[in-house]
């Protein structure tokens, strides 16, 4: 078996032997990392573009050594050197490096739904890197890796996600993995963070962090987009930090040989104290190397010769 | 089911492995600097059986690693489906080794191409030497087994089938494909 689209635009679409199957995948290809040569030669000759319209580091860093590492060719293209800023539209843009032979296009934007635009309009297989607030597939499948490493499984398990679940392309996309994967989702933060109608997602809503803790296997953390901040959806960042924010003593809630988690940049001091993201505990950097095997297996799966 | 043909039982089998062992032990003069790695998924169960031989005959307890091939495929590209990955396991350091390289069933010789790139991806061995139970020739490439259980001709269209389960009963049938 193998996916069933050309792409991978959000969780919402896959199907749970399809999870199941990156998850495998990218736990054969993690190896790969270990060596000390790490490449192999599977994808030869093919081309990954990294298109991204937005600021990232930590994703387009992972999917670029993942490419390399499956030996495929990688070019980046960030929109501040590019045509863009001559006023290209995103699909001519696109179109343009499909003409190239890319065989798969890694798309972040800022709007909701563009890399979906794009999917429909290409052969090239596109990949969501993360858009709007939409989905952030790579991401959520990160995650789960790391928590399937750590715990053995995903069912049954209780897994608390904390923050700005409203704007959070991260939260929805493991929402949808979670929940499919048969974990239990609880969801926590302000009110205005927690979109009307999150409950028909299968989750179960939380405004008192320390009862969407209690008995908590896996925590995962979001960033405050400070940058938000304007929208004025929380008074101030020590009110945020003082009734959202994750800290030792908190953290007793939750079970004891619970997983903290963060999909990164960390504003250290405000979802999460400094001695948290450092500790033993957190499994914050796994899901940075976790990461590459991850769209390494992506990749992978997507470049089935089309022949 | 149709025009299934046992070609090996339990018994031959186990004289085959039994010969084979006694000539990797006598070419090596011992076993004490040999590795075994077994080709995703026929070579793992034979390598797991060369190991129990070689330990009831000189005790000493060879490390295997379990290598999957499909990465360093020579067809990977004209796929339609990517075939299932497995995980490469070799908990040794290949660099300087001798190592016993294990397949099931010998063919065109391409996975043992991809076999001996991946291991050399991994370090650089003294030596690969090459075993397997079935030798059924059509080799496409220039490779040939150092260790062989049985040399089977065969037509292109049958299937070789080797079940050596750990503990259940041993078997090499031929298939017809058509």
């Amino acid at each position: 078996m193998g996916l069933k689209g050309k792409d991978l635009l959000g969780i919402r679409e896959l199907e749970t032997d399809e999870i199941g199957l990156i998850l495998d995948t990218a736990e054969s290809l993690k190896e790969v990392s270990s060596r000390d040569i790490k490449k192999v030669p599977a994808l030869r000759g093919k081309t990954v573009v990294n298109l991204f319209f937005e600021p990232s580091t930590r994703t387009r860093t992972s999917f670029e050594l993942a490419a390399k590492r499956l030996s495929a060719d990688l070019l980046n293209i960030s929109v501040a050197t590019s045509s863009v800023v001559k006023g290209e539209t995103l699909f001519d843009t696109a179109k343009n490096l499909e003409a190239m032979m890319a065989d798969i296009i890694v798309v972040r934007h800022s709007s909701s739904g563009a890399p979906d635009r794009l999917a429909r309009r290409l052969k090239s297989s596109v990949i969501n890197a993360g858009d709007g607030s939409h989905e952030h597939p790579t991401q959520a499948l990160t995650d789960l890796y790391t928590i399937r490493e750590r715990k053995g499984g995903l069912s049954g398990l209780i897994v608390t996600m904390v923050g700005d679940i409203a704007h959070s392309r991260v939260a929805r996309s493991n929402i949808y993995a979670l929940v499919k994967m048969g974990a239990d989702v609880r969801v926590a933060g302000p009110p205005t963070m927690i979109p009307a109608g999150i409950d028909k997602l299968g989750v179960r809503v939380y405004y008192d962090l320390d009862e969407a803790l209690s008995g908590a296997d896996v925590v995962m953390m979001l960033r405050l987009q400070l940058e938000r901040q304007g929208k004025a959806l929380f008074p101030s960042i020590r009110e945020y930090s003082r009734l959202y924010g994750l800290n030792k003593e908190r953290l007793r809630f939750a079970k004891k040989d619970a997983l903290v988690m963060h999909p990164g940049p960390v504003n250290r001091g405000v979802e999460i104290t400094s001695d948290l993201a450092d500790g033993a505990s957190s499994v914050i950097m796994e899901q940075v190397t976790n990461g590459i095997a991850v769209r390494m297996a992506v990749i992978y799966l997507l470049s089935a010769g089309r022949a | 089911m149709v025009g299934n043909k046992l070609i090996m039982d339990s018994l031959g089998i186990n004289r085959a492995l039994s010969r084979i062992t006694h000539e990797i032990i006598e070419r090596n003069r011992g076993a004490q600097d040999l590795v075994l790695i077994g080709i995703r998924r026929g070579g793992v169960d034979l390598a797991n059986h060369l190991a129990r031989k070689i330990k009831e005959l000189e005790g000493i307890d060879l490390a295997i690693g379990e290598l999957d091939i499909t990465l360093y495929r020579d067809d990977l590209s004209s796929k339609k489906e990517q075939p299932i990955l497995r995980k490469t396991v070799i908990p040794f350091d290949v660099t300087d080794k001798k190592i016993i390289l294990v397949d099931d069933v010998l063919y065109t010789g391409r996975t043992i191409r991809a076999a001996l790139d991946g291991i050399m991806d991994l370090g650089r061995p003294k030596e690969i030497q090459l075993a397997v139970m079935i030798d059924r020739g059509h080799r496409e490439l220039p490779i040939r087994p150092d260790y062989v259980g049985k040399n089977l001709p065969t037509s292109r269209n049958e299937v070789v089938k080797v079940t050596l389960d750990q503990g259940g009963e041993n078997r090499v049938v031929i298939e017809d494909g058509a």
